[in-house]
């Protein structure tokens, strides 16, 4: 339960005159959470994080204080901060909000973390395709550097660190922490073996911190209004706000900061955020947490966008992309866009997520063509169980969660709407005909 | 006898930029650069040139096979000198349900191309999620960035293209 009366915090200054400059964000309060993490200890600010109960924002919503508690203190090795701001998967798409309205607010949670941890060197990883994001970071990077909050000695305390904007280069994967690694490494992204987990053996071999866009633009909140507060934001075991990214059929799609305790009901349908679905329209599925996170139905929508909440549905918060399906969607043709994308984005290291998911793709686009046949669905649900099988989430056939994250929607799909995907190879034709999805303003 | 790869303006601006790039990585570690250097090269030739990466792969103290393994591996990186510009169009979920599918549709036949392929002008290719879900549906043309598209402003961003 809540304690302390919900405000946004992370998306406060955004659309505000030059938001994203320092000058801007100290008149806001910005590196007041800095100071007063500096006057701690290490091992007291990271008490502090795990007092704050923040989890992290990337997707598995790991409590950030015991992951940041995982790197050995006494190793003679340098350490290092990876910032995760390779954003790809579709339905999600805040982290680039951050970089775009107020970067500060991260590079002040990076010089909190990178203190409390003993690293010099923070690498901040974005995709590729932000480069006006990068720009933006880049600049306020400089200014930090100018002001004395980055470089030699942070804000006069004898402590040095260096901070720098990295692009990836088009491959969803290298969000996967031990890819993004070795992406930074100047490598392919192909995912590590675990363990070792980077908290010991990261990049260059050396313990490494990564964490996501989000979660550290949320750590100094926890030292400017003290742990406690930021706990009593949030539910039990998860404090803090959150960013929701809405997208498909509403009438008003968005990024979202939200207490722990909003329901998918109130996101899709309250005035303040989704509006609902035009006129006519009704849900029919909803992708709780990015395109992997199995769907829920219209009737369990009333459920808190929380880890545990959701995960009680069987699915995930992950990243809090949230997609509404209206009725007029076709979800063979659905479930073909999401299984391409993850054909299009396995690294090939693995052969279950490399032969299984343009497999998936090949049998949806032939089923969605109506050139389905009988034993068709079944040869999908197989493929599907030899990248992972459901359930449970989180056991797959390969290094990384790509496989899963490929083979969670197909089973998801195929349980909740079996018939959709019959009627196809039944009629030999997409009942939808040329309209599997009703569009939208003039591509409709 | 083959073009130099750099013009002398050219070549300081490498050689300027590169050394800025390693001095963010280790001594040990210059590898690591490898995506910041692919990327200074495409931004100096606009493409990666064989010559290029073994340009690359010299300073880095890798072979030429190395630098095209990391090359090969990333979409963003042209090994074949692209058109004038390169089209991304999202087709995933969100842009999807926003009318992504008919979007394409009406490019190829604006620009007289399937998706991948190329012209001398164009390179129309369908991609993966941009982080524009919210703003769908949207393209990318090289590295700008447009979203909420319709038909006129397609047609307006076309149109403007020098």
């Amino acid at each position: 339960m809540a304690t302390t009366a919900f405000e946004p915090l992370i998306s406060s200054a955004w659309g505000k005159p030059n938001s994203w400059t320092l000058d801007e964000y100290r008149k806001r309060g910005g590196y007041k959470g800095l100071e007063k993490a500096l006057e701690l200890t290490p091992a007291q600010i990271i008490d502090e994080v795990k007092k704050s109960n923040l989890r992290g924002r990337g997707g598995a919503g790991f409590p950030t204080g015991l992951k940041w508690s995982f790197v050995p203190k006494d190793s003679p090795k340098p350490k290092y901060l990876a910032v995760n701001g390779d954003e790809s998967e579709p339905g999600t798409f805040k982290d680039r909000y951050i970089l775009e309205n107020d970067p500060h607010m991260m590079l002040e949670g990076i010089a909190i973390a990178s203190y409390a941890l003993g690293v010099h060197t923070c690498y901040v990883y974005l995709r590729g395709e932000f480069k006006f994001q990068a720009e933006r970071a880049n600049a306020a990077i400089r200014e930090a550097y100018a002001a004395g909050i980055f470089g030699k000695k942070v804000l006069g305390k004898d402590y040095q660190l260096d901070c720098y904007v990295v692009r990836g280069a088009g491959a969803y994967i290298c969000g996967e922490e031990t890819a993004l690694l070795e992406s930074l490494e100047g490598k392919k992204g192909w995912p590590r073996l675990k363990p070792p987990f980077p908290a010991v053996v990261g990049l260059f071999g050396c313990p490494t911190v990564v964490n996501n866009v989000e979660t550290l633009a949320s750590v100094p909140h926890v030292f400017t209004r003290g742990a406690s507060w930021y706990a009593g934001l949030g539910t039990d075991k998860s404090g803090g706000t959150r960013l929701v990214c809405l997208s498909g059929t509403v009438n008003r799609p968005g990024v979202y900061e939200v207490s722990l305790e909003t329901t998918f009901n109130q996101l899709i349908f309250d005035d303040k955020y989704g509006r609902g679905l035009p006129a006519g329209r009704k849900v029919k599925a909803v992708i709780p947490g990015g395109s992997s996170a199995p769907i829920l139905s219209p009737d369990e929508l009333d459920i808190a966008m929380e880890f545990e909440a959701v995960k009680v549905k069987q699915t995930m918060a992950g990243s809090g992309g949230v997609i509404v399906m209206d009725d007029t969607t076709c979800m063979v043709r659905s479930l073909w866009r999401v299984a391409r994308f993850y054909a299009e984005e396995s690294c090939g290291q693995c052969t279950p997520c490399r032969e299984g998911t343009p497999w998936q793709t090949r049998l949806l686009r032939k089923i969605e063509e109506g050139r389905g046949e009988p034993g068709d669905v079944e040869i999908l649900s197989n493929v599907a169980s030899s990248i992972a099988p459901y359930p449970p989430i989180g056991l797959g056939n390969t290094i990384c969660a790509l496989g899963d994250a490929a083979a969670l929607p197909t089973h998801s799909f195929l349980m909740r709407f079996r018939d959709e995907f019959e009627a196809h190879i039944r009629e030999h034709r997409c009942p939808f005909g040329d309209k599997p999805w009703g569009a939208f303003g003039d591509w409709s | 006898m083959a073009e130099p790869l750099f013009t002398p303006e050219e070549q300081k601006k490498f050689d300027a930029e590169i050394a800025e790039i390693l001095s963010h990585y280790p001594a040990d570690r210059k590898s690591a650069a490898m995506l910041p250097a692919l990327r200074l090269m495409q931004d100096l030739k606009g493409w990666l040139p064989p010559e290029g990466l073994k340009l690359v792969a010299s300073r880095l103290g890798v072979t030429p096979e190395r630098a095209y393994e990391v090359a090969s591996f990333y979409v963003m990186y042209h090994l074949k000198k692209p058109g004038k510009y390169t089209v991304d169009v999202c087709t995933n979920l969100s842009c999807a349900l926003w009318g992504a599918e008919k979007m394409l549709a009406y490019l190829e036949q604006k620009l007289g191309l399937k998706a991948g392929e190329a012209n001398e002008r164009f390179f129309l290719r369908e991609t993966e999620c941009l982080a524009s879900c919210g703003t769908a549906p949207c393209l990318q043309i090289n590295e700008e960035h447009h979203e909420s598209l319709t038909k006129a402003k397609v047609d307006a961003i076309f149109d403007k293209l020098p």
